[in-house]
């Protein structure tokens, strides 16, 4: 897999902690592999909207990737929980069902943008670097190390 | 089956299998299945239901599943690999996923539902106003058989007999 210069937090300059919602356990892992290769860190998973709620509360990830459709709780109302009560939770949504009407309504309910499936690494590291804002340092340019 | 309901499966298939196995894809055949649906290898099926109603079955046999799998994984997967299975389920979901999408930007309303394994041998035979399609698409892994039987929901055809009224 391609690597790309490490994104990591302006802050600390230490990783970015990811927080990974999909029902698919083969989509966890796939997204999982393309984070680290920015450079980030899984810091949790959740398989469902209603787990990802409680898993934010514990982790505090600086950001999350949520997919659509999931069981017991799908993840645009999971997304609008998750920002009603941390209003800076940059929730990233990751689906196939990228409609106009599904990303409107995943943007009006607090996410912060929106990535169609199949990911391309590439789109989701231009998502990342734009979501984190100054919030989030690449490092070879901010010298924070590889 | 019209033919606008099918053209967005193909090009969503076109799209996520290209890009996933990194090579071009063709499609090999296209029938209409008129005995029961039999099941080749890893299977999964979504369900939509709305203005368009229905299932899709994403199939493959085993070995090119594995070899598919381990192409989306980038990294070798027994056949025996639960995760094998779960990357069937979710091609199926990114190309159904994509179609939808499509669809949807063209005016028809459903919800797609996850993907769940078929493990049946065997499915219900295809009926006249839910006849299955079956798309085998050539790939370098094999072949990956898509088969669609899809129905406009009743109340969206009494709609448009009677003009949306």
């Amino acid at each position: 897999m391609e690597q790309f210069a490490a994104v990591k937090r302006s802050k600390d300059g230490q990783p970015v902690q990811y927080l990974i919602v999909d029902d698919s356990v083969f989509a966890r892992k796939n997204l999982g592999r393309i984070v680290e290769s920015f450079g980030g860190q899984v810091a949790g998973e959740a398989g469902d909207g209603l787990t990802a709620i409680s898993e934010y509360e514990r982790i505090k990830p600086d950001i999350v990737l949520m997919d659509i459709t999931m069981p017991q709780m799908e993840g645009i109302e999971a997304a609008e929980k998750i920002v009603q009560k941390n209003p800076d939770a940059r929730v990233v949504m990751v689906s196939s069902v990228g409609y106009q009407e599904n990303i409107v309504a995943a943007l009006q309910r607090g996410a912060r943008h929106f990535v169609q499936k199949p990911v391309k690494p590439e789109v989701l590291y231009e998502v990342i670097k734009y979501v984190l804002g100054e919030d989030g340092a690449v490092a070879s340019a901010a010298g924070a190390g590889a | 089956m019209k033919m606008e309901l099918i053209q967005p499966f193909i090009n969503a298939a076109d799209a996520v299998l290209s890009q996933g196995l990194k090579s071009p894809m063709a499609i090999d055949h296209l029938s209409m299945e008129e005995e029961a649906y039999r099941r080749k290898g890893v299977a999964a099926e979504i369900r939509l239901t709305g203005d368009i109603e229905g299932r899709v079955i994403f199939d493959l046999a085993p070995k090119t599943a594995s070899i598919v799998a381990s192409h989306f994984a980038g990294t070798e997967l027994p056949e025996s690999d639960d995760l094998v299975r779960e990357a069937v389920c979710e091609l199926a979901n990114q190309v159904i996923g994509n179609a939808v999408a499509t669809l949807n930007d063209q005016g028809f309303h459903f919800r797609v539902h996850p993907p769940e394994l078929h493990t049946a041998e065997q499915g219900p035979k295809s009926t006249e106003d839910t006849e299955a399609l079956v798309l085998c698409f050539e790939t370098a892994s094999g072949s990956v058989y898509m088969n669609i039987a899809l129905r406009y929901n009743a109340s969206l055809e009494v709609k448009a007999a009677t003009g949306g009224r």
